[in-house]
């Protein structure tokens, strides 16, 4: 109920309309209100497209810890292991643990992918829509959401990307609290301990 | 108004125009090799576009600040801008004395360099773009052979920067005629995080493939260009959201 009340706030507070809101609300139910930590990534606006089609702000997220990676769908290496990650957190995990966890996968390459690529690796990979979001963002702000988690890439002549890898694990408000370059099927622990810290938080 | 250009052309070999307050240079296109060894080749094909005549100044950024209050100082969100930023200026909306109004401004982040370039309709340039640029002396558009003009830029690398930085837009324009490419600070780049190159030189060119997918690191093609190495270096070894008292920006735009 509470994690519900946080997520309609957050919704509302974008716009213009944030001033005023922000007034009415904080009236009404003072945690929910709470403004947006300086140190969070949702300080950057960044509406995704996912593999349903949907396009909405990744700060609708606020109030679920989040597991965040950037990858691209035709990357032959790398990226079946980023999917292999996630899923080693998930496994990681108790039943109860993962319903509180989600994890989002966001494109560096939105021209090529879209809401069908996308949905062809999440249908071939089997991951639940309910615990995976896979999306693209605006190709102008790819070097942003980059920036924030800290991700380098290079586009090449052939379309591939070289890229740094990581896996980032974002508290309810966007904290960054974990990071780890360790990426495949087994698990880094220490980002593991991370993860049951931040999902325990009420 | 396209013949008046193309007679601007033919006349002097770039246009320099006024935009917004500040000066920019049209830079016509041009393939241009690196000197970074890239693996999907090293000959790029520069398109035309428009850059800034001199770096961003204090005076230029307060400006911006005064009407993007959430890139103050004392506002900005920290995941964009370190501690540093802006902390050069005696307030966050207040400027020491003139001369720090003409200097070019330093302490920014690449999100709030972006950010300003956003704001004048404009973007931050690309590497290459910079470094075709950055490759011209007065006379030359590229004169990156001759020892000479590698020794002059060497000489800025080796002075102190202890001393109050020079004002922007006081070096001889370049064959374009942009100014202070070099000599005075250093400057993001769009792409600065595309830069990855081994700290190491001796794996250069090794796929070090569970860090960069898809090939290896960057390595130098041209290893006599220092000029072009310790930028890379520089670049490359930051976050989008650190700031240094050397590191500036200059704003580039797309031209039809």
């Amino acid at each position: 109920m509470k994690r519900l009340s946080i997520h309609l706030s957050s919704r509302l507070l974008r716009p213009a309309l944030g001033c005023l809101l922000l007034v009415v609300a904080g009236a009404l139910a003072a945690p929910a209100a709470a403004p947006l930590p300086k140190d969070s990534v949702y300080q950057l606006p960044l509406p995704l497209t996912d593999q349903h089609g949907k396009t909405w702000d990744w700060r609708s997220h606020r109030g679920q810890p989040q597991v965040v990676a950037m990858f691209y769908t035709s990357c032959q290496y790398m990226c079946p292991l980023i999917v292999d990650s996630g899923k080693a957190v998930q496994h990681a995990l108790t039943p109860a643990e993962q319903t509180k966890l989600h994890i989002m996968l966001i494109s560096m390459d939105p021209k090529r992918d879209t809401p069908a690529a996308l949905m062809a690796i999440a249908n071939k990979r089997k991951l639940d829509p309910a615990r995976w979001s896979l999306a693209s963002p605006r190709a102008n702000d790819v070097r942003g959401v980059a920036g924030v988690l800290g991700v380098r890439y290079r586009q090449l002549a052939d379309g591939e990307f070289n890229h740094t890898s990581a896996l980032l694990l974002l508290d309810r408000d966007g904290r960054i609290v974990a990071r780890t370059e360790q990426i495949g099927s087994v698990a880094d622990p220490e980002f593991i301990q991370a993860v049951h810290r931040v999902v325990a938080k009420p | 108004m396209h013949r008046f250009t193309a007679l601007l052309l033919l006349v002097l070999p770039v246009a320099g125009v006024f935009a917004g307050g500040a000066a920019w240079v049209m830079v016509p296109g041009g393939s241009f090799r690196s000197a970074l060894k890239y693996e999907d080749g090293g000959i790029a094909r520069i398109a035309k576009f428009e850059m800034r005549k001199r770096p961003v100044t204090n005076a230029e950024f307060l400006a911006f600040v005064q009407t993007h209050p959430q890139w103050r100082r004392d506002r900005v969100a920290t995941v964009f801008a370190d501690a540093r930023y802006l902390s050069q200026w005696p307030s966050s909306t207040r400027l020491a004395d003139d001369d720090q109004a003409a200097q070019p401004v330093v302490d920014v982040s690449w999100f709030a360099a972006q950010a300003y370039c956003q704001a004048q309709g404009a973007r931050l340039p690309t590497w290459r773009e910079w470094e075709y640029v950055a490759a011209a002396d007065e006379t030359r558009r590229d004169a990156r052979k001759d020892p000479a003009w590698r020794e002059r830029i060497l000489g800025w690398y080796a002075r102190p920067s202890s001393g109050p930085l020079p004002r922007a837009g006081l070096q001889a324009p370049d064959a374009y005629g942009v100014q202070d490419m070099h000599g005075l600070v250093w400057e993001w780049t769009d792409d600065f995080s595309s830069l990855l190159v081994s700290g190491d030189n001796r794996v250069q060119g090794d796929a070090d493939k569970m860090k960069f997918c898809g090939a290896g690191a960057l390595s130098m093609d041209d290893r006599e260009n220092y000029a072009v190495l310790m930028r890379v270096a520089m670049l490359s070894s930051l976050e989008a959201r650190d700031t240094t008292n050397s590191l500036g920006f200059r704003c580039a735009k797309d031209l039809p």
